[in-house]
């Protein structure tokens, strides 16, 4: 089956105009789910009635005259790490199996609020811990654009569900390049809204001070509507940033219309002449850039000497905060309890039996990083390091208007190609773990590909509460490059 | 380390330091909007915030921070931000299995707390008072309803997330009497400023004590051991007596004291050993980064500052014992009830007699409200009760012993102490010539007596004295009724 519309853009101005029903898009959608998610295992969930009833009560309102919204009738995939009440919620993980939360998360109800269908919950890593959602506790999840590929992670199932069109746009989490990396790796756009800027209340912590929701599209313009639809002040989250929401959609007509001339353009030396950077996705970087350079962007080289030890204090940060974040699910009151004889006993056997391998040697890690003796020497450290990453960064963006690099320094790697081996995985991330650290807005899109057609990405970076030059660069570029349509399995 | 001497005929001293938890009147919980009450039914104020649901955020209680700076202000601390951290161990009425606390940064650090001792105002310094959240509460099902024999624990959350002012002394008490004072000085400021119910038996204020000997004399302090589970100041007073007994009794005998937690038990008087340092956990405190630190508008401290004039019981006693010559046990006992104090002194300042009402305070006004269970704001009173009485007694309407009287019916009814003086007609009888009617009502009626008297036996003036009174309903003069008597014999 073939989309008639396939932009969430172009969907909700169908929608809102009355062309097309939002009952006949979902239809679409569920359509090419059921035909290909048995080979993708995009979804832990879909949620086909409550769709209905959402696309229904939306050409309702339409009918009646109403505007439901920027994103009326667009088919959305919401990460399982966010509560929606109603479905359960899983995080990936068995030890949630069967929690249906009772509240939903400020982001995905603004997101409905906006007119937004919720098609289902998608696949990830457990807890948002891994890059090749091969973490996931209930099932593989594969590359629409290579089947024996991985999608990324851990919103693996995010991206996959855009790049294979099961949904017109989603969202995910972002903690140390979550949302970006996968984008990349399935050939979408995957954005990091501003730390702050996405409230992240119904979001299931992973590593409080990094983790970010944000948009997974197949446009920047899509990617722009669904930011602009969830962001702003939230009084459920303290982190929130207060005050009014700029408009973001005219940063991407600025860029489609008015182009990338007279941009400063910076290339970040540590993330573009790293070890380990497979020769293809460097020469899909640098032809990109140079087409970028062609069509007027100023070309600037920084050097951002404290990112070589932005991973490392990554590792021992999101690790410490997760360790705490997740001694919550201890069998007393949701999700699974295995017996005991006493309470501790109890606690022990049901992480023991609920947690996987990864999330065990994040806490591990964590609770020792912590620990009374080592918490200056290991947690202490990495928090000066990221306060070097921040003024650093902050010195970069006064030589630049944004960074580049490539978002992940390979193409798609083969399922179970990593597994053995967690510190291959974790250089998965190097190149977008300095914007976590740094709290500044970045986004992912689709640059190329290779031989095989595995998409590279590319990686641009703002200065922190930044998002509408971020959006006006990546929509200059985009409109330069093309964008990359969804797959048709 | 033990700084101690087994040396039998060495005076030992105490040295103890308490830790004093105070729940705060605030609407609504530490981190989130529910209800803060006592005794509400099990579970029923609860949100996905205050029982830790997967991805609920907390946000900081305005009205918690004010009532903390309140107290801060009163004991003259150096107030800070309020900045949190978490404090991580596993416990099954702790939702999160951390603590929000604060740990390196109170929001108030220093001030001190005056007491009486023996006559005189005695210093104790605190060391900070910091807020944090409370836990749930265990109730635990078995024939005793402690842990050891239960069969099952059931779970009330309402406390959890409740806001908590943790009040650290220096270790400047030395005796459980001075622990006693300063408890109750404690109670009455956060009583008087409405920071805190300070219910000890509903569990609205807790102490836990830090208890060591040492020879008298001694610099160094000895090992010291916690002792909790103290529900009265009665029993804190008992458990100090008997553990300080206990050290010394160890030392004397040429032992060791162990760093320990010791659980104070009411039924036998004694404290058993619960833990000792080594099993004690490793809190793993970090910053709590689902929370900004806030930094207080200076103005806003001093306008709290401002309300909070000298409310220590303790130097307000010392000040109108000083002013009005009083007794100071005598005006201790009055300004530690709410409300006592003040009420006293607005009446001498229109015109009552300071000692006569500092007497009907502390005694009729004492006795009622210990009877009735209720406070000084509780009772319905008119401006002037105090003075008006002193009036009476002073143009010789009443007698101090019908001032009493009326105090008493005044304090039930709700009246003024005239309008009961002429409803009971309790005038005490000036007018000479009624006087004298009944005198010679009562000579005419008793000749016996009268030739008793004639006979020289003087005593049995009292008799007839008494019979005038009766007669009066002891409305007459005593001093009015013997004069006429003897002008008559």
């Amino acid at each position: 089956m073939t989309a008639v519309i396939t932009t969430a853009a172009g969907i909700a101005r169908g929608v809102r105009s009355g062309e097309y029903p939002a009952a006949r898009v979902l239809e679409e959608y569920l359509a090419r789910i059921a035909a290909h998610e048995d080979r993708i295992g995009a979804f832990l969930l879909v949620a086909q009635e409550r769709a209905r009833a959402a696309a229904e009560a939306i050409d309702a309102r339409v009918a009646a005259g109403e505007d439901p919204g920027l994103l009326a009738g667009v088919p959305l995939a919401v990460k399982d790490a966010l509560c929606l009440a109603g479905l359960p919620t899983t995080a990936g993980s068995k030890i949630l199996q069967g929690w249906h939360p009772p509240y939903t998360a400020t982001a995905v109800a603004r997101l409905e609020e906006a007119g937004a269908v919720v098609v289902g919950k998608t696949n990830l890593d457990e807890f948002a811990m891994g890059s090749s959602n091969e973490n996931s506790a209930y099932k593989v999840c594969r590359n629409p654009r290579g089947l024996d590929r991985v999608p990324g992670g851990s919103s693996g199932g995010s991206a996959a569900a855009v790049a294979a069109g099961f949904a017109s746009v989603a969202i995910g989490s972002d903690t140390g390049g979550s949302i970006r990396q996968p984008a990349s790796l399935c050939g979408v756009v995957g954005m990091k809204p501003t730390y702050g800027r996405v409230s992240r209340y119904g979001l299931i912590a992973f590593a409080s001070s990094l983790d970010q929701i944000g948009p997974l599209a197949g446009t920047v313009e899509d990617a722009a509507l669904v930011y602009q639809s969830m962001a702003g002040a939230d009084p459920m989250d303290a982190t929130s940033i207060p005050g009014d929401l700029p408009d973001v959609l005219s940063g991407v007509k600025e860029g489609r219309e008015a182009g990338i001339a007279g941009m400063r353009v910076a290339l970040v030396t540590e993330l573009c002449e790293m070890e380990g950077t497979d020769p293809t996705v460097a020469r899909v970087f640098e032809e990109t850039v140079k087409k970028l350079e062609k069509s007027g962007a100023v070309l600037v080289e920084v050097s951002v000497p404290s990112l070589v030890h932005a991973l490392s204090a990554y590792y021992l940060i999101a690790p410490a905060e997760c360790s705490s974040n997740l001694a919550r699910f201890d069998g007393v009151r949701f999700g699974l309890r295995e017996a005991g004889d006493d309470v501790e006993a109890m606690n022990r056997a049901t992480r023991e039996a609920g947690f996987g391998p990864e999330v065990k040697r994040r806490i591990m890690l964590g609770t020792y990083a912590l620990s009374s003796g080592y918490i200056d020497a290991y947690y202490g450290k990495a928090q000066r390091i990221r306060t070097l990453v921040i003024r650093d960064l902050e010195a970069a963006f006064t030589q630049a208007d944004v960074l580049l690099s490539p978002t992940s320094p390979t193409v798609a790697f083969p399922l179970g190609a990593r597994t053995d081996d967690p510190m291959s995985m974790y250089i998965s991330d190097i190149c977008t773990i300095p914007a976590n650290l740094a709290g500044i807005p970045a986004l992912s899109l689709p640059c190329g590909t290779d031989d095989a057609g595995l998409p590279v990405g590319l990686q641009v970076m703002a200065p922190v509460l930044s998002e509408s030059l971020l959006f006006r660069v990546a929509c200059a570029a985009e409109t330069l490059i093309g964008a990359l349509p969804p797959v048709l399995l | 380390m033990s700084a101690v001497a087994s040396d039998p005929c060495v005076d030992y001293e105490a040295v103890i330091g308490l830790e004093v938890h105070a729940e705060l009147k605030t609407k609504t919980k530490m981190f989130c909007g529910c209800r803060n009450e006592f005794g509400a039914k099990p579970n029923t104020n609860v949100c996905p915030v205050c029982l830790g649901l997967p991805g609920a955020l907390p946000v900081t209680n305005r009205k918690a921070i004010e009532l903390a700076v309140r107290f801060g202000a009163a004991v003259d601390a150096k107030i800070g931000r309020a900045v949190f951290h978490r404090k991580n161990y596993f416990y099954p009425d702790m939702p999160k299995d951390f603590q929000i606390t604060q740990y390196d940064e109170p929001i108030n650090a220093g001030g001190k707390v005056e007491i009486l001792d023996a006559g005189a105002l005695h210093t104790i310094h605190l060391t900070r008072a910091h807020l944090e959240e409370d836990t749930g509460k265990s109730q635990h099902q078995g024939v005793s309803g402690r842990i050891h024999d239960a069969t099952s624990t059931l779970i009330d959350y309402n406390r959890a997330g409740v806001p908590l002012l943790e009040i650290v002394s220096e270790p400047d008490i030395r005796t459980p009497d001075q622990a006693k004072q300063y408890v109750n000085e404690l109670r009455a400021v956060l009583g008087f400023l409405d920071i805190s119910d300070v219910k000890m038996e509903e569990g609205s204020m807790r102490v836990d004590a830090n208890v060591s000997v040492r020879p008298v004399g001694a610099e160094a302090f000895g090992v010291k051991v916690e002792v909790k589970n103290m529900n009265s100041v009665r029993s804190l007073v008992r458990a100090l007596t008997y553990e300080i007994e206990r050290q010394t009794v160890v030392y004397r005998e040429g032992g060791r004291i162990v760093q320990e937690t010791r659980h104070w038990e009411e039924e036998d008087g004694r404290t058993h050993s619960m833990r000792s340092k080594e099993e004690a956990a490793d809190y793993r405190y970090f910053p709590e980064p689902d929370l900004v630190p806030i930094t207080l508008d200076q103005a806003w401290i001093e306008a709290i500052s401002a309300e909070v004039p000298g409310v220590f019981p303790s130097r307000r006693a010392v000040q109108l014992a000083e002013q009005y010559g009083f007794d100071l046990d005598r005006v201790a006992s009055v300004v530690y009830t709410p409300g006592l104090c003040d009420w006293v002194e607005a009446e001498i300042a229109i015109g009552a007699d300071p000692l006569r009402s500092l007497n009907w305070a502390s005694q009729e006004v004492m006795a009622h409200l210990n009877e009735t269970g209720g406070e000084v704001a509780g009772l319905a009173l008119s401006k002037g009760v105090f003075a008006d009485l002193s009036s009476l007694i002073d143009d010789g309407t009443l007698s101090k012993k019908l001032a009493r009287e009326v105090l008493t019916e005044v304090l039930v009814s709700g009246k003024s102490p005239r309008t009961v003086v002429s409803e009971k007609g309790l005038a005490q009888i000036s007018d000479e010539s009624e006087l004298e009617r009944i005198v010679a009502e009562v000579i005419g009626a008793n000749p016996e007596t009268i030739e008793k008297i004639r006979a020289g036996n003087k005593k049995v003036v009292g008799f007839l004295v008494g019979q005038v009174m009766k007669a009066t309903k002891g409305a007459a003069n005593p001093e009015a009724v013997h004069r006429l008597i003897d002008s008559r014999l």
